[in-house]
């Protein structure tokens, strides 16, 4: 019996030692619970919250891009989806099939979507096909029942109603690169585009809007059960274009043929772009919707370039256009309209020989004859007695050389090259016969289409220093609210400008060896002006010259000229003006006026510079017209 | 608890009608709070649902209770006798786990019986207890102080602890030692052959370390420090200590419990099931659970001293200490005290097995209770 005592002595002792050291870990975990759920429970609570609340955004509808009468030229259409949401659906291949035969789902997306559900969580919708026509949805909408999981989505997407027509103005939106991060959260939204160039880069911020958010509560797996809070966003704001949809779809249509080709249509006084057509375009469109690696291959590599727009990024030899701006330097450095030159179809300057377009030469021309006659050796003395820098001043208050600040990127600058460019860029002294050569706008002159607008203009508007827009107001403002703008003097007087304009009208309108006659109006309220230009890519070695071999029919296309033409009309009251550049498409009158004719005389009847549509502006305030 | 007058002459034979005269309701009333709480829990964890939880939980509670009732009426010297070959069944099934068993939770735990699945480790932790109480009611007070008879005892934790090592399943191994010392302790064994069997173990923990298993590396590391990787293996033990911390003192209420019904945090249904309830009752609903098998402690610590049979002292004993031990491993790991083991919290967690053999366990004390006055000779059968 002692023993068993003993033993049962023992084993209270220890079971009451066992006891303590348990109620000490009753103790401690108290003491922890009290620790995390007292002492830390505000820093818990606050990660608690962190952890059920999710900040989603809501990315506003992008602003819309309007003609200057308030059409639509870019906007969001709504984008009809399938998705299929796997929790929902029993069976996906089986759902498939049932779609399948609604709508087609071919074989290799089908694949796409397999991967899709078996790679992201039951609850997050796949898409099946994108962009469904009305009736695709009304037959899913009608089976709606036999198709669980099956839902139609409305997504926005950007559309541009006039497909190429306006592409280069308007450019177009894609997907955000890593380079386009600039921070702002809504750029890491998945499917989120933005303007990649034109309109659509320039002014990305304000048609972008600014985003909402929502506060949901999700689960861990991010699934969204309810919405706490939600503050509505800012709409992206639209912009109103100066240019006239109609008048652009003519010149887009009128140089559509052409291989290479650029046009441009602005009015004088206020420096609205009107029409901006560069040849080739592309479907804007196309890249919304995402372009293949082959698509955007043929893009880039095409060597008509469709992606560049001409107007602004295109450089040219001017050619003949230029001479009006070294008839303006000859007649405000004094020389009289008067001067006059014997034209023998070339001139001999040291050991060279410098050629007029016409062969048998002009005989005896005047600074009048000269326009109209596009003599090219009248304008090799002009430049001679005026020099290359004083050519280059007026070319520069003509816009040329510089940026015109347009308001979409990709603006290039042209050069007029003086003695101090040529001695600096090239390190060699300026010659003689360059100033010939720069006198017909041949050489080391370039200038691109909008510049040479910008110099018609501001030639014909009375002589105020015109800067071409694309924008009525700035976006956000009514453009009925926006002010008037003046534009600077450019400092020439009337009357040079005044001759230079007669010239042109003669160009266009004087059957006696007028360059573009064959191209005038013969409406005489809408009848234009302007000056041909033929552009040469290659110079023309003499063994070609004495063969003959000067045809531009008889050259490679590479070889051939570029044509141009710049032109204003009505030719009394001097309201829209004209640059057209074809390249490769041989002589200026031949290839260039034509198209100008057209332009120009559609712009008249359109009224395009005019807000209200059909209603015919009050006659601008300026200048009391050319003196004939 | 009702204190029963001391009977000063030992009882030979019960009749059956006597013993459920012994039944204790307060033991059975106690439980089945415990019970309750847990399927409150599991009706919460299912997002206000019977199903899938709550129901099947509540089955195997009233299964679980009625083989409470046949383990405590049982004569407790048919327990002895056999004890041996339960606990020899139990390493049988930890060996054909091994060999045959399901794989779940990316060890091998489950042995399947037609509709049944069974966990070994889990019946293992009674039939330890079973085994070691039977061998030390057998040797005698001088007996223990020699080292010999401490060979065949030490072998009966050490062959299961290194089986469920093999599975791997760290918990029940931590739960086997545990639970086998404690009785080794109770017994009588000196303390520092403790010391000494700790000491080895520390110097074993190098060699440990190279058979652990990538993922129990990662879970101890972890729990050293769970902020480095909060999306990735330190996530449960942060998210459940966000859940703890957030339920503040009164709690989120009833079925409201952010972290949980969210699902940020894991197992809510089962191992991580006392987080919620701290996350929704707070720090007053953790409290109140852990007095709960506080008491359950005192009854066991009761009985045990009251017992006048060794085998039924040992038994009561361990099975209490055994039950805690499920309790403070559970408990410890939610809050971040220790690295994540798979350790259920006793019949608040869903799971088959563990409810069973936790119910097992109260069987068995109840059963000490029953036969507190019952003498049991050092050998088995004689009286």
């Amino acid at each position: 019996m002692k023993p068993e005592q003993d033993r049962g002595r023992l084993f209270t002792r220890r079971a009451m030692i066992l006891a303590g050291g348990q109620a000490l870990m009753f103790t401690g975990l108290a003491a922890r619970m009290y620790y995390l759920q007292v002492v830390e429970s505000s820093h818990y609570r606050v990660l608690a919250e962190e952890n059920r609340i999710s900040l989603r955004l809501l990315p506003p509808p992008r602003g819309r891009i309007l003609d200057r009468r308030g059409a639509p030229l870019a906007t969001n259409a709504q984008n009809y989806r399938v998705v299929i949401v796997p929790e929902e659906a029993e069976n996906i291949e089986q759902m498939l099939d049932r779609l399948d035969r609604l709508v087609q789902v071919p074989e290799h997306e089908r694949r796409r979507i397999m991967r899709e559900v078996r790679r992201r969580r039951a609850f997050v919708p796949v898409t099946v096909r994108e962009n469904l026509s009305w009736e695709e949805v009304s037959r899913i909408e009608v089976n709606a029942p036999d198709l669980p999981g099956i839902n139609i989505d409305v997504g926005e997407t950007r559309s541009y109603p006039f497909d190429g027509a306006a592409a280069h103005v308007l450019g177009y939106v894609a997907a955000v690169s890593e380079r386009d991060l600039t921070g702002d959260p809504l750029l890491e939204l998945p499917g989120f585009r933005i303007g990649k160039t034109g309109i659509e880069r320039q002014y990305d911020l304000q048609l972008r809007g600014k985003a909402g958010n929502a506060e949901v509560e999700v689960n861990a797996l991010g699934r969204v059960i309810r919405e706490l809070r939600r503050q509505e966003g800012q709409p992206g704001q639209n912009v109103h274009l100066t240019i006239d949809i109609g008048l652009q779809e003519f010149v887009a249509k009128r140089v559509g043929e052409e291989r290479r080709a650029a046009v441009v249509v602005m009015d004088a006084h206020k420096g609205d772009v009107l029409a901006m057509v560069s040849v080739p375009s592309y479907d804007p469109n196309a890249f919304n919707e995402g372009l293949s690696g082959k698509e955007w291959n043929r893009l880039i590599t095409n060597p008509d370039t469709p992606l560049t727009n001409k107007v602004i990024a295109g450089q040219y030899a001017p050619g003949s256009t230029f001479k009006i701006a070294v008839a303006l330097a000859a007649l405000e450095a004094n020389i009289p309209p008067s001067f006059r030159t014997s034209c023998y179809g070339h001139v001999q300057l040291g050991n060279q020989k410098f050629h007029c377009w016409k062969k048998g030469g002009h005989g005896s021309v005047d600074m009048l004859d000269g326009i109209k006659l596009s003599c090219d050796v009248y304008f090799y003395e002009l430049a001679k007695r005026v020099g290359i820098d004083r050519v280059s001043a007026m070319a520069k208050r003509l816009g040329m050389g510089q940026s015109l600040d347009l308001d979409i990127p990709g603006e290039r600058n042209g050069l007029i090259p003086t003695r101090d460019w040529k001695l600096a860029a090239i390190g060699v002294p300026w010659q003689l016969g360059e100033t010939l050569v720069a006198g017909i706008g041949q050489g080391y002159v370039l200038a691109t289409p909008l510049q040479l607008a910008v110099m018609t203009a501001r030639l014909v508007n009375g002589g105020f220093a015109v800067t071409p827009r694309l924008t009525l107001a700035p976006p956000g403002v009514d453009p009925a609210d926006e002010p008037p703008h003046s534009f600077p003097p450019i400092g020439v007087a009337d009357a040079s400008r005044r001759l230079v304009i007669q010239g042109m009208v003669e160009v266009v309108n004087n059957p006696q060896g007028g360059t573009a006659f064959g191209s005038r109006i013969t409406e005489k309220r809408f009848a234009m002006g302007g000056k041909t230009g033929t552009s040469q890519v290659r110079r023309i070695s003499l063994a070609e010259r004495d063969r003959g071999v000067r045809k531009n029919e008889d050259r490679p296309w590479r070889e051939r000229d570029h044509a141009l033409f710049v032109g204003f009309a009505p030719v009394d009251a001097p309201r829209y003006v004209v640059s057209v550049i074809v390249e490769h498409g041989g002589g200026g009158s031949k290839a260039a006026a034509p198209i100008a004719r057209d332009v120009l005389l559609e712009a008249q009847r359109r009224d395009s510079s005019s807000v209200m549509p059909g209603r015919i502006a009050a006659a601008p305030p300026v200048d009391k017209g050319p003196a004939r | 608890m009702r204190i029963l007058p001391y009977q000063a002459v030992y009882q030979t034979e019960m009749t059956l009608r006597q013993r459920l005269w012994q039944i204790n309701w307060s033991l059975i009333f106690l439980i089945t709070v415990i019970g309750g709480v847990g399927i409150a829990m599991l009706y919460s964890a299912g997002g206000g649902a019977m199903d899938p939880w709550a129901s099947k939980q509540l089955g195997r509670f009233a299964l679980g209770l009625i083989g409470m009732f046949i383990v405590a009426v049982i004569d407790i010297r048919i327990w002895l006798r056999y004890a041996y070959v339960i606990f020899g069944i139990s390493v049988a099934m930890l060996i054909a786990v091994d060999v045959i068993g399901h794989i779940g939770m990316g060890a091998q735990r489950w042995l399947r019986f037609g509709p049944l699945s069974v966990q070994p480790s889990e019946v293992m932790k009674m039939a330890l207890v079973l085994a070691l109480a039977r061998y030390f009611h057998r040797v005698n007070i001088e007996d223990i102080g020699r080292p010999v008879f401490l060979i065949a005892p030490l072998a009966m934790v050490l062959a299961p602890v290194a089986l469920v090592m093999k599975q791997p399943d760290l918990g029940t191994a931590v739960m086997l030692m545990a639970g086998g010392g404690a009785i080794f302790f109770l017994a009588g064994v000196r303390l520092w052959k403790f010391a000494v069997v700790i000491v080895v173990g520390l110097a074993c923990i190098p060699i440990g370390w190279n058979f652990m298993h990538d993922y129990q590396r990662q879970r101890v590391l972890t729990f050293i420090n769970p902020e480095t990787d909060p999306l990735g293996a330190g996530y449960h033990i942060l998210q459940s200590q966000i859940a703890f911390g957030s339920g503040s003192v009164f709690g989120k209420g009833y079925l409201q419990g952010t972290q949980s019904h969210l699902n940020f945090l894991p197992e809510r249904h089962t191992d991580f099931i006392f987080t919620m309830l701290a996350e929704e009752f707070g720090l007053v609903g953790g409290l109140m659970v852990l007095l709960l098998f506080a008491l359950l402690m005192v009854y066991g610590l009761a009985v045990s001293v009251r017992c006048r049979n060794h085998f039924g002292r040992l038994l009561s004993m361990g099975v209490t200490v055994t039950i805690l031990l499920y309790v403070f491993i559970n408990t410890a790991m939610v809050m971040g005290l220790i690295p994540v083991v798979g350790v259920p919290l006793p019949l608040i967690s869903y799971g088959g097995t563990a409810m069973l053999t936790v119910l097992g366990g109260c069987g068995f004390l109840m059963n000490a209770y029953i036969h507190r006055d019952v003498r049991i000779g050092r050998h088995a059968g004689e009286s």
